[in-house]
């Protein structure tokens, strides 16, 4: 078990390790859905909720399961998140309308994403308890989740700009993106002085 | 759908349709784990392992697998060759394995291995598919070697650990870091947009030769 406080855990995810611009996971929601504000932070809202759900799901199948035979891990944590979603995105359909169509045909896309199997893995691998886990995957989820609107945010502004036509597309999301990860790096010093 | 020869099946991935710098898929492991060639080569022989086995598989029991459960089943495959790939590498070369860490589980989602299956071995004879996996998969192998191979000479001044400018070279540590792996891809795209631009040009310079001569 780490004894890594829940808070270091937090914002260690969210912001030092940012799951995007640090660990370049997700980069295909990242790339494909950050030209509005709007549409990024639903997404947003979805990968957290959908990082929750593997949180729990993860620790469970560590706990409960996986002792006997750690060589199924991939294969069983990817089952069991991709039907668990399935069925969550069928509940809430039922349940709540208004919140299905906000998060709409993410839920789904969101399952295939590599920031969902790479929080498993990584809780996995620093041996996260339960609690420790929920704080991590809501890191990860918010570090995603600012990553996102501040790409939107740079992206809806430089639309009506003068671009070299050679940059359109995604050579410019990347320079942005680099640079966005240069930033990110001056939180690097943050929790080790402590 | 256009029909294609054996040929183009097997070249189209490594170059025309990259998949890494023309189809933007499989950008994860293309950026997280190409800081040095060492590990660029690893990930790309294990992906190309990954892709070649699964192909092989799905496009041999295309038949037997049911349409609405198909994608579920290629991950499982995937999932099955991906933790074989894990062990090997674990076994053969523990160092690198340990560098790469969580990043081999996470070829499982690797859109690009489940866009080939989905694109093309699950419609395709064996033998065809088995081109296309291997074209892809070195289409694969050259962008992880191209990425690492700017990222280690430029930030520690070595390639495969051999020094290369002698000790007065400063390395741009930023290229090892995260942020080098968004710039490197950035600059190749650039470069690639601009190649683009230089065609597009050319193209109407001939047209608008063409359109004086004849008038």
């Amino acid at each position: 078990m780490s004894d890594q406080s829940l808070f270091t855990i937090f914002l260690s995810a969210a912001v030092i390790n940012n799951f995007t611009l640090a660990m370049f996971l997700g980069l295909c929601p990242f790339m494909g859905v950050s030209a509005r504000v709007e549409t990024a932070v639903r997404m947003g809202m979805a990968n957290i909720f959908v990082l929750l759900i593997t949180s729990i799901c993860a620790w469970g199948l560590n706990t409960f399961v996986l002792e006997q035979a750690p060589f199924l891990r991939v294969i069983s944590f990817i089952i069991v998140i991709a039907s668990l979603v399935q069925i969550v995105e069928m509940a809430i359909k039922k349940l709540s309308p208004t919140l299905f169509r906000q998060l709409g045909i993410y839920l789904p896309l969101i399952t295939t994403n590599c920031a969902i199997l790479g929080l498993a893995m990584f809780q996995t691998s620093r041996n996260y308890d339960f609690l420790q886990g929920i704080a991590f995957a809501l890191g990860a989820g918010a570090g995603l989740t600012l990553a996102l609107v501040l790409m939107a945010s740079i992206r809806e502004t430089s639309e009506l700009s003068d671009i070299p036509a050679m940059a359109k597309g995604t050579g410019l999301v990347l320079i942005i993106a680099g640079s966005l990860s240069l930033a990110f790096m001056g939180f690097a010093g943050l929790l080790s002085g402590s | 759908m256009r029909t294609t020869t054996p040929k183009e099946d097997f070249t189209r991935g490594i170059w025309r349709e990259n998949p890494v710098f023309l189809q933007m898929l499989g950008l994860c492991p293309a950026l997280a784990v190409t800081n040095t060639v060492e590990n660029a080569i690893a990930m790309g022989l294990a992906t190309f392992f990954v892709l070649f086995c699964s192909s092989l598989l799905v496009s041999s029991c295309k038949s037997f697998i049911p349409h609405e459960v198909r994608i579920s089943t290629y991950i499982l495959i995937i999932a099955t060759f991906v933790t074989l790939a894990d062990m090997v590498l674990e076994a053969v070369v523990p160092e690198v394995h340990k560098e790469l860490g969580a990043f081999i589980a996470l070829i499982v989602v690797n859109c690009m291995i489940l866009g080939r299956q989905e694109a093309f071995a699950s419609k395709k004879p064996v033998g065809r598919s088995l081109l296309d996996a291997t074209g892809t998969g070195i289409g694969f192998l050259i962008a992880m070697l191209m990425m690492g191979g700017f990222r280690e000479v430029l930030g520690m001044g070595t390639f495969l650990g051999f020094e290369l400018f002698g000790p007065s070279y400063e390395p741009w540590v930023v290229m090892i870091l995260p942020a080098g792996g968004f710039l490197t891809l950035g600059f190749i795209m650039l470069g690639f947009g601009y190649y683009e631009q230089r065609k597009i040009a050319k193209a109407k310079e001939m047209s608008d030769v063409e359109g004086r001569v004849t008038s």
